[in-house]
C-alpha cells in the first residue's frame, strides 16, 4: 500500500536512527482533554441526595400549589350557555335553517352575579367542538397582505376564500371569513353597562401584524357569508375583534377575549344581556358560551395547575418518606464493597 | 499471504548469493505471445507508448465524482432514504409543515456526513500529493539525470535510485554501484519483513553503471500486463539484437527501498497503479459494531410505530372527513385537490398517510447517525493522543484506523493472538551454549526468574496468611509489580540480544578450558555461518547486523562479545576480526565464500563453504538437533550424549536451540563436488530444486560436532501483566502461532496462560499414523477432542481449569465441518488455548469458527503479513506497528505499538466507549420518542388534520441545535469511573460483553422513558393550557402560546434528564447542556424580534406573553420535575437496593474511603480478579493453594530452593 515514508525500522540493530527526528512530531501532545483527566464532578445519588431533593421539590411545590389553587378559587366566573336557549321554540328542530334564515336573532339573557367581581372584568365568548386548530383553516390566511398595503394581492395560502371576481378578498382565508358575529351588550337595572373592546388583543399584533393603513376590501362580498362583516373604512390594528379571532386557538374548545366591563358587580346583581346569535354552531352541534371572569395572576379559573403542584409535591414528599424508612429499615452503608458483584455471588462466574 | 512460502521463493534466489551465478542465455524465440503478456516497454524512450501516469490516487472521490458517490453512500441508510423522501414530499401540498423544516435538517446532516467524507478524502489527498511530488533523477535523454517528480515518470524511463530512497515505480534494475550489480531492498511495505533481500542485474547491462552510459541506451522489455502477484514477473528482455529472460531477482518494486547500496539504475516497467503494489492494495471489509447492527433493529421497531401512528391519524383523518367535515362550514370542503374531500375520504386518507408519515418522522432521530459519527470520531482521537499508549522507543502512538468499531472494544469476549512479535518481541536473546559437551550460561531466562519469585512470594503469601488477610495483599501487590516490572533492570549492562553470563568465556580466557580448538572453532562458526550484513554505526564504531533470522544477529551479537567480530562481507569474502588468543591484538581473517546453502524450513539447516586464508577448505553448518545428529560422522560425536542432555534442559527453560558442526575438505573432494553442483544450478531443468537438493545433502553429511546454542524469545515488555489484567477481565484469551508445540507451550507459561496444575488437553496427529487414511486420523482427533470434554465434565473441583493445546495439523480436521462444532465447545470450556504450526489462512479459519460459533465479539492482534487474515476476519482486528511493517497494521481497525497497550485500549477506551454509545443512542431514541409522540396526541385534538402546534422552525432546532451537542458530549466525554479504576478493577469490563447497558430490557425501558415524558409533557400542558385565562391580562391561549410553552418544556425536559444520566461533569458538559436550554431561549427571543411576516405567531411570544406569565414559568417547572421523576426514581432506587459494580466503586471513591481504608481497597481489588483462571494472579493463588494443602500435610515451612 502506498503509506507514506518508512515506518521505523529495526530489525536487529536495524537503523532506528531514521525515526528519531520523526518521534517529537508524532507524539501526542499532553492536554487534560485529549487525555480525558479534564476536572470534573461526579455527583451521586446518594439517599442524602435522593431524600433531600425529594424534600426540596415538595417543600417547593406544596406552597406554590396551594397558592395557585387559592387564587384560582378566587377568580368568579360567570358562564351562560346560550346556543339552545337562543333559539326560538319552532326552530328547535332545524336550528341550521333557523340561523341561516334572515330572522331576528336577538335574544335576552339574565345572568346573577353569585360573587363581587371586581373590575375589570373580561367578557369571553367560548366556542366548543369548533376545530380552529384544523390543519386547512390554520393555514388559510396570508400575514403579508394583514401587514402591508402593496401586498394585498398575497393571497396564494387563503384560497378558497382568496379572491372573488379575480380581485383579492381582504383579509382573505377562512379564519378571516368565518370571523364569530355574535354581540353582547349588558346592562344591569336597565342601565347599560359599558364594554370596553379596546385593548382586547396582543399589543404586538396591533402594532406590527395588522397594518394601520389596511383597510378591508371585498370582505363577505360572496353569497354565503361566513362570518361578520368589518367596516371598511376601518383599519385592520383597529379591527380587535379580528386581531383576536386570527390568533388560532390551540385546541377545538377555545375562549376569545369580547371586551371588558369596567365596573364591580356585585354579588346578587342581575344582568340583562342583550345578544344577537348569529354564528352558525349548530351544523356541527358547537357548544356557545359566554363567560364573564375575573382574573388573577394566575390568570383565570383552573385549579388544575394547583391540584398538579399538590400532588407532584405530595409525592414527593410520600417518595422522601417512603426512600426514608426504607434506608432506615434496609439500610445499605454507602460504599459497601460486600455489594460488589464478586462478593454477591461467590463462586459464580465461573466462566466469566 | 503465507509468508513462509514467501521467505522460500525469496531465499531461493540466494542460492546466487556467493559465486558465480547462472549466466543468461539468450532466448531463442519469444514465448511471450498472447494474452497477458502485452506490455511493450521501451528503454530510454518513454514517450512511444502510452501508459498509466505514475501518479497515485488513493482518494475515493474526485472533484467530479464527490457529488453522486458521496451522496449515493448518505443514501444508503435507510433512515436518511425515508428522511429525504420526507423531504420530498414536504414541497408537495401533503407536507404538514414549511419543506424546509424537512430539508434543512437532512441538509445539515447529510452536508455533516459528507464534510467529514471530504475531509478524510482531502488528507488522503494531501497524502498522495506528497508521495506524487516526492523527487526522483530521471535520465533525459542525453546521459545526465535531472530530478524530477514522482508522479512525471513514465514507463520506460531510466531513473536512478540512491540508498535509503524508495523505488518510485516497479522497476527492471539494470545495474548497480557494485560491480555485479547486485543491490540490496528492504519489503518492509509490501510484507512487512523487514531483512533485506538481494536483487541482481541481468549480467549484460553491468557496464550500464555510470550516468553518461545512459546517452545512446536501447533496449525493449516484453512483459506481463500489470498484475497483483508480488514475487512472479514473466518478462523478455531485448538488448543488442539479443533477447534475455527476466525473474523477478531483476524486478525493484514500487515502495520498498534501497538498502546497503549507495544507488541503482533502473528502468521504469509498471507505474502508479500498474505497479505490483497499488494492484495489491484491497480496501479492508468494512465493519460494523453489534451496537450498530441493534441500533438498525431499534430504528425498525420506531419505523414502525411511525407507521402505526400514521395509520390510525389517517383513518381517524378519513373517518372524520367523511362523517364530520361536511358539517364544518368553516373549512369549506372539499379544496380543490381532493385533500380534504369528504366525497372520497380513502383518497383523502391516502394523502394524509403521506403526511402523517412526515411529521412523525421526528420518532426518527435523523441526526443519529451522524452524531454517532462525529462521537465516534472523537472518541478514536482520544485514542490516538493517549499518552498511555504511545511508544517511545519507535515513536509511534496508538491510531484508530476506523472509528466504526470503538464500543466494540468494549464488548470483547475472545482475543486471539499472534505470537510472535506480538507477545513476543521477535528478538533473540544468547543466553547459554554448550561447547564440547561443556555448558556455559548462568543466567536463568524470564520464565524460570518468573518461577522462582513466584515460589518464594508464594511462601511469603503463607507466611502472611497468619496475618491478616489485608496485610498479605499489600506484600502481594508489591510483588506483583516487581516481577512483571523488574526484568530489564537487572541488566548490569545491556547488550540487545546477549544476555549471557559466564566468566569463563566473556573474560577472554576460554583458551584455557579444556578443547580450546573446539572454542575456537564454535566462535568462529558463529561468526561465519550466516547470511548476515554488517552495518557500521557511526556514532559507537560498532557494527550492527541486518540479519535473515533474529537468531542469527543474536549469534554475531554473542560472537563479538566473545572477540570475533564479523565486520565485512564482500560478495565472495567474509572478514572478521579475531582476537587471536596469543597476541591478544584483533587479527582480520578473510574467509572466501565457496558456496552457501540456505536455511529452508524443510532443511532445518544451512550450510557455509569456506576457504581460509591458511587455504583450506572448511565446511561449516548449524541446523535442528534432529538433523545435525543425524549427519555427525562417527568421529565427530563424542560431545553428543552431554549436548543432547544441554539441549533438554535448554528445551525445557523455553529457550530455542541450535546445533553447531563442521567438517574440513579436501580440495580435491570439494572441487569434484562443486562442478556438480555448479552443473546443476546452471541447469534450466524443472527439477533444478531437487538436484541441487540432492547434491547439497551428499556434502552435509559426516560432520563434527562443536556445539550448541540457546536463545531466549524475549517476551515483550509488560506482556505477562496485560495478560494477567486481560484474563481478569474475563477476556478469554487464545494464541495462534506458527511455532512448534514446545516453543508455544513455553511462551504460554512465561506469559501465565498456562500454569502447573492445570489440565493441559493436547490434540495433534501421531506422526506414527502418518500412513492412515485421512478418515481414521480424523476419528482419531474426535476421540481426543471427546475424552477432552468428557473429562470436562466429571470435573468436580470448581477450581480446576484446563488449557487445550492443538497443532496445526490436527487443527485442519478439527476445523472441518463435522468436528468442529464440538472442538469449539471444547476449547470454550478451556481457560487458554494454544494453537501450534497454524498457517495464516488457520488463523483465519479460528477466528471465523470462534466468531461465528459463539456468536460473541472476537479480537485479533498480530504483527505481520500472515495475521491479515484473522485481523480482517476478526470482528476486531488490531495491528502491531512496530517492528514488523505495515501489511498488518494497513488491514487492521486498531494499531498499537505494543501489545501491553492492548490493556488500555481494551479495559480503559472499550469500557468507557461502550457504555458511553450505548447510553447515548438510548437517549436518543429517547428524545426523539418524547418529542415525536406530543406531534401525535396533539394531532388526535385537530381532527387528525395533520397540523402541528409547533413553529415549523422549532422543529428543525430540535434535532439540530437544541439537543444535539448534549448528546455529544455524554458520547465524547461521559466516564463512569475513571481509567485508574478501570485497570485496578478490570471486573468491569464484563458490564460491556455481558451487555448491561444495551440489552433489550435498557433500550425498551429507554423508549418507555421517552413515552411517558412525551405524555407528561403533552398532557399536563394542555390541561393547564386549556380555555381560561393564563394571566392577569385576561388573554386566552392560542396556538403559539402553547406550541412555545409545550417546546420550552420538551427542550428543559430532555436536558434535565441528560444531565441526571451524567456521571461525569466537566466545564463541557455544562456549556453544552444549560447552553442548549438557553441558546433556546436565546432563539426564542431572536426570532420574536425579526419580522413577524417570517416568525408569524411566535412574533414576541416570549418576550410579550411568557416571560412575565407566571404561568409559564410553573408549567415549566412542574412538567421538568414531573417528566424526570418517574427515571429519578429508578435510578435512586436501583442504586440503593441494586447497585451496579461501578455505583459501589463510585461511591467508595466518593467518600474517599479507599484513602481510610486501603486494606478494604487492596482486598477487593485482589477479589475482582478472583475468578480468571489464568494470568499471573491466578497462577499465584493456585499456587497458594496447592502449597497451603501441602503445608497442612506435612505442617513444615519450605525453602524456596526445595522447591524448586
Amino acid at each position: 500500500m502506498n503509506s507514506d515514508g518508512p515506518s521505523s525500522t529495526s530489525g536487529v540493530g536495524g537503523s532506528a536512527d531514521l525515526a528519531t527526528p520523526r518521534r517529537n512530531s508524532k507524539r501526542p501532545k499532553y492536554s487534560k482533554f485529549t487525555q480525558q483527566e479534564l476536572p470534573a464532578c461526579k455527583p451521586i445519588l446518594t439517599p442524602g441526595w435522593v431524600i433531600s431533593s425529594f424534600l426540596l421539590v415538595g417543600i417547593v411545590f406544596i406552597p406554590i400549589g396551594l397558592a395557585s389553587l387559592l387564587a384560582s378559587r378566587n377568580v368568579v366566573e360567570l358562564v351562560d350557555r346560550y346556543e339552545t336557549a337562543c333559539i326560538p321554540d319552532g326552530f328547535k328542530k332545524d336550528k341550521v335553517k333557523f340561523i341561516q334564515s334572515d330572522s331576528n336573532k336577538t335574544c335576552n339573557r339574565n345572568l346573577r352575579v353569585k360573587k363581587d367581581m371586581k373590575p375589570p372584568i373580561y367578557v369571553y365568548y367560548q366556542l366548543d367542538n369548533f376545530y380552529q386548530n384544523h390543519r386547512r383553516y390554520v393555514k388559510s390566511r396570508s400575514d403579508q397582505q394583514l401587514k402591508s398595503k402593496n401586498k394585498e394581492n398575497e393571497t396564494d395560502d387563503c384560497k378558497p376564500e382568496a379572491t372573488i371576481n379575480g380581485k383579492a378578498i381582504l383579509p382573505c382565508g377562512l379564519i378571516a371569513w368565518s370571523l364569530f358575529n355574535d354581540t353582547y351588550s349588558f346592562s344591569r337595572s336597565s342601565q347599560k353597562l359599558q364594554v370596553n373592546k379596546k385593548d382586547i388583543s396582543w399589543k404586538s399584533d396591533r402594532d406590527h401584524k395588522f397594518g394601520k393603513d389596511v383597510f378591508p376590501k371585498n370582505f363577505q362580498n360572496r353569497t354565503v357569508k361566513g362570518g361578520a362583516t368589518l367596516n371598511a373604512s376601518i383599519p385592520l390594528n383597529k379591527q380587535e375583534d379580528l386581531i383576536v379571532w386570527m390568533r388560532t386557538a390551540a385546541l377545538p374548545t377555545f375562549r376569545k377575549l369580547y371586551g371588558k366591563i369596567e365596573v364591580e358587580l356585585k354579588k346578587g346583581d342581575v344582568i340583562q344581556v342583550t345578544l344577537e346569535n348569529n354564528y352558525n354552531t349548530y351544523s356541527f352541534n358547537g357548544k356557545k358560551k359566554l363567560v364573564l371572569s375575573t382574573t388573577k395572576w394566575i390568570g383565570g379559573k383552573n385549579d388544575f395547575i394547583g391540584i398538579a403542584y399538590l400532588t407532584v409535591g405530595g409525592l414527593c414528599f410520600l417518595l422522601a418518606l417512603s426512600f426514608g424508612i426504607i434506608y432506615f429499615v434496609k439500610p445499605r452503608r454507602l460504599g459497601d464493597p460486600t455489594y460488589l458483584s464478586w462478593n454477591r455471588n461467590p463462586g459464580g462466574g465461573s466462566n466469566n | 499471504m503465507a509468508r513462509g512460502r514467501i521467505r522460500a521463493k525469496l531465499r531461493s534466489g540466494l542460492y546466487t548469493f556467493s559465486c558465480t551465478s547462472a549466466p543468461k542465455k539468450p532466448v531463442e524465440f519469444d514465448e511471450l505471445q498472447g494474452p497477458g503478456f502485452s506490455r511493450v516497454v521501451p528503454c530510454n524512450d518513454p514517450l512511444l507508448y502510452k501508459y498509466r501516469s505514475n501518479s497515485t490516487s488513493t482518494t475515493k472521490y474526485n472533484p467530479l465524482t464527490f457529488l453522486p458517490i458521496a451522496l449515493f453512500e448518505q443514501f444508503n441508510r435507510v433512515a436518511n432514504i425515508y428522511f429525504l423522501i420526507a423531504a420530498i414530499l414536504s414541497v408537495t401540498p401533503y407536507g404538514p409543515y414549511n419543506p424546509i423544516s424537512a430539508i434543512a435538517p437532512l441538509a445539515f446532516v447529510v452536508g455533516l456526513s459528507m464534510a467529514k467524507e471530504l475531509l478524510e478524502d482531502w488528507k488522503r489527498f494531501l497524502q498522495d500529493w506528497k508521495v506524487n511530488t516526492r523527487p526522483a533523477y530521471v535520465h533525459d535523454g542525453n546521459g545526465s539525470f535531472e530530478s524530477k517528480h514522482w508522479k512525471d515518470i513514465k514507463v520506460g524511463d531510466v531513473v536512478k535510485v540512491e540508498r535509503d530512497k524508495f523505488f518510485p515505480a516497479d522497476l527492471l534494475l539494470l545495474s548497480s554501484n557494485y560491480d555485479d550489480g547486485i543491490c540490496y531492498v528492504e519489503t518492509m511495505n509490501l510484507d512487512g519483513e523487514t531483512n533485506l533481500k538481494v536483487k541482481r542485474a541481468l549480467d549484460v547491462t553491468l557496464e550500464l553503471d555510470n550516468d553518461l552510459a545512459f546517452q545512446d541506451f536501447k533496449a525493449t522489455i516484453k512483459c506481463e500486463d500489470p498484475n497483483p502477484s508480488l514475487y512472479t514477473f514473466v518478462g523478455n528482455f531485448e538488448y543488442d539484437t539479443k533477447i534475455y529472460s527476466l525473474d523477478p531477482s531483476q524486478i525493484l518494486l514500487r515502495d520498498s527501498k534501497l538498502r546497503n547500496t549507495p544507488y541503482v539504475y533502473g528502468v521504469v516497467i509498471f507505474t502508479g497503479h500498474d505497479t505490483k503494489v497499488m494492484q495489491n492494495s484491497t480496501r479492508s471489509p468494512s465493519k460494523r459494531s453489534r451496537i450498530e447492527r441493534k441500533m438498525d433493529k431499534i430504528i425498525y421497531i420506531l419505523f414502525s410505530l411511525l407507521v402505526a401512528i400514521s395509520l390510525i391519524s389517517s383513518l381517524g383523518f378519513a373517518y372524520l372527513t367523511k362523517n364530520k367535515m361536511p358539517d364544518w362550514w368553516y373549512l369549506h370542503a372539499p379544496d380543490d385537490k381532493d385533500l380534504y374531500n369528504p366525497d372520497k375520504p380513502s383518497k383523502s386518507g391516502l394523502y394524509h398517510l403521506v403526511t402523517a408519515l412526515i411529521l412523525y418522522g421526528y420518532l426518527i432521530p435523523i441526526s443519529l447517525y451522524v452524531s454517532i459519527e462525529i462521537v465516534k470520531v472523537l472518541q478514536a482521537g482520544f485514542v490516538n493522543q493517549d499518552m498511555h499508549m504511545f511508544h517511545e522507543e519507535t515513536g509511534t502512538p496508538a491510531l484508530a484506523r476506523t472509528s466504526n468499531l470503538n464500543e466494540e472494544l468494549g464488548q470483547v469476549d475472545t482475543i486471539l493472538s499472534d505470537k510472535t512479535g506480538t507477545l513476543t518481541c521477535n528478538q533473540m536473546d544468547f543466553l547459554k551454549c554448550s561447547i564440547a559437551g561443556i555448558p556455559y550460561g548462568h543466567r536463568t531466562n524470564e520464565v524460570e526468574r518468573a518461577a522462582v519469585r513466584r515460589m518464594s512470594m508464594d511462601l511469603d503469601a503463607e507466611d502472611f496468611d497468619h496475618f491478616s488477610s489485608g496485610d498479605s495483599s499489600i506484600d502481594e501487590e508489591v510483588e506483583l509489580e516487581t516481577v512483571v516490572t523488574s526484568d530489564n533492570q537487572e541488566h548490569k549492562r545491556p547488550i540487545k540480544g546477549f544476555s549471557f553470563e559466564d566468566n569463563r568465556l566473556t573474560s577472554g580466557c576460554w583458551w584455557k578450558l579444556p578443547n580450546p580448538d573446539l572454542h575456537h572453532l564454535f566462535f568462529r562458526l558463529l561468526a561465519v555461518c550466516h547470511t548476515a550484513i554488517p552495518e557500521e554505526n557511526e556514532e559507537t564504531g560498532g557494527y550492527t547486523y541486518e540479519a535473515e533470522s533474529p537468531d542469527e544477529g543474536a549469534f554475531l551479537i554473542a560472537a563479538k562479545e566473545f572477540g570475533f567480530e564479523f565486520f565485512k562481507r564482500t560478495q565472495a569474502s567474509l572478514f572478521v576480526r579475531e582476537k587471536d588468543p596469543s597476541s591478544k591484538e584483533p587479527v582480520e581473517r578473510e574467509f572466501k565464500i565457496l558456496n552457501i546453502m540456505e536455511f529452508t524450513s524443510k532443511r532445518k539447516r544451512m550450510t557455509i563453504i569456506v576457504r581460509d586464508e591458511k587455504g583450506e577448505i572448511v565446511l561449516f553448518c548449524k541446523g535442528a538437533d534432529t538433523i545435525i545428529f543425524d549427519r555427525l560422522s562417527e568421529k565427530g560425536r563424542t560431545f553428543e550424549e552431554a549436548t543432547t542432555k544441554h539441549l533438554s534442559d535448554y528445551g525445557e527453560g523455553g529457550l530455542r536451540t541450535l546445533v553447531f558442526a563442521y567438517k574440513k575438505l579436501e580440495e580435491d573432494e570439494y572441487s569434484s563436488w562443486n562442478d556438480e553442483f555448479q552443473k546443476a544450478k546452471n541447469s534450466v531443468s524443472s527439477n533444478r530444486d531437487d538436484m541441487l537438493e540432492e547434491i547439497s545433502d551428499k556434502m552435509e553429511r559426516g560432520l563434527f560436532l562443536v556445539g550448541a546454542t540457546a536463545v531466549e524469545d524475549k517476551l515483550q515488555q509488560g506482556v505477562p501483566q496485560c495478560i494477567d489484567t486481560l484474563a481478569q477481565a474475563g477476556l478469554k484469551i487464545w494464541v495462534l502461532t506458527g511455532d512448534k508445540m514446545e516453543t508455544a507451550i513455553n511462551i504460554g507459561f512465561s506469559c501465565s496462560l498456562l500454569r502447573q496444575g492445570m489440565h493441559q488437553i493436547c490434540i495433534s496427529t501421531k506422526d506414527m499414523l502418518a500412513n492412515d487414511s485421512m478418515q481414521n486420523t480424523k476419528s482419531d482427533i474426535l476421540t481426543q477432542i471427546t475424552d477432552g470434554s468428557r473429562m470436562m465434565k466429571q470435573e468436580k473441583d470448581p477450581d480446576a481449569a484446563y488449557a487445550l493445546i492443538i497443532d496445526g495439523k490436527a487443527l485442519t480436521y478439527a476445523l472441518d465441518d463435522e468436528l468442529k462444532h464440538q472442538f469449539l465447545h471444547l476449547a470454550v470450556g478451556c481457560a487458554s488455548v494454544i494453537c501450534c504450526r497454524v498457517s495464516p489462512k488457520q488463523k483465519a479459519l479460528v477466528v471465523r469458527l470462534v466468531k461465528e460459533g459463539t456468536g460473541k465479539t472476537t479480537l485479533a492482534i498480530g504483527d505481520g503479513a500472515n495475521d491479515v487474515g484473522m485481523i480482517q476476519e476478526a470482528d476486531i482486528g488490531i495491528g502491531i506497528s512496530g517492528v514488523e511493517g505495515m501489511q498488518a497494521v494497513m488491514s487492521s481497525d486498531f494499531a498499537i505499538a505494543q501489545f501491553r497497550y492492548l490493556e488500555r485500549l481494551l479495559v480503559v477506551h472499550g469500557h468507557w466507549f461502550y457504555k458511553r454509545i450505548a447510553q447515548m443512542i438510548c437517549y436518543f431514541f429517547y428524545k426523539n420518542v418524547a418529542f415525536g409522540l406530543t406531534l401525535f396526541y396533539y394531532e388526535i385534538c385537530t381532527a387528525f388534520s395533520g397540523n402541528s402546534v409547533y413553529d415549523d422552525w422549532y422543529m428543525i432546532l430540535y434535532n439540530v441545535a437544541v439537543t444535539s451537542l448534549p448528546v455529544m458530549s455524554l458520547g465524547v466525554l461521559e466516564q463512569d469511573v475513571s481509567s485508574e479504576i478501570c485497570l485496578e478493577f478490570p471486573a468491569l469490563y464484563q458490564q460491556g460483553p455481558k451487555n448491561l447497558f444495551f440489552g433489550w430490557y435498557r433500550i425498551i425501558g429507554w423508549i418507555c422513558n421517552g413515552v411517558y415524558t412525551s405524555a407528561a409533557i403533552f398532557y399536563l400542558t394542555m390541561l393547564i393550557f386549556t380555555t381560561q385565562p393564563f394571566r392577569g391580562g385576561g388573554q386566552t391561549p392560542d396556538m403559539s402560546v402553547v406550541g412555545a410553552t409545550m417546546f420550552t418544556c420538551i427542550v428543559c425536559a430532555v436536558n434535565t434528564q441528560i444531565a441526571l444520566l451524567l456521571n461525569h461533569f466537566t466545564w463541557i458538559q455544562h456549556c453544552f447542556i444549560w447552553g442548549s436550554v438557553i441558546v433556546w431561549f436565546a432563539f426564542l427571543i431572536i426570532y420574536g424580534v425579526i419580522l413577524p411576516e417570517t416568525s408569524t405567531g411566535s412574533y414576541q411570544v416570549f418576550v410579550e406573553t411568557l416571560a412575565p406569565t407566571p404561568i409559564f414559568w410553573m408549567t415549566l417547572f412542574l412538567v421538568i420535575i414531573a417528566s424526570v421523576l418517574p427515571y429519578f426514581i429508578h435510578a435512586a432506587f436501583l442504586r440503593s437496593f441494586y447497585p451496579e459494580d461501578h455505583h459501589i466503586i463510585q461511591e467508595i471513591k466518593y467518600y474517599k474511603k479507599h484513602v481510610h481504608d486501603r486494606r478494604m481497597w487492596r482486598r477487593e481489588k485482589r477479589k475482582g480478579r478472583h475468578s480468571a483462571k489464568i494470568g499471573f494472579s491466578a497462577r499465584v493463588d493456585a499456587k497458594m493453594k496447592q502449597l497451603k494443602g501441602r503445608i497442612q500435610k506435612k505442617g513444615a515451612h519450605l525453602a524456596p530452593q526445595e522447591m524448586l
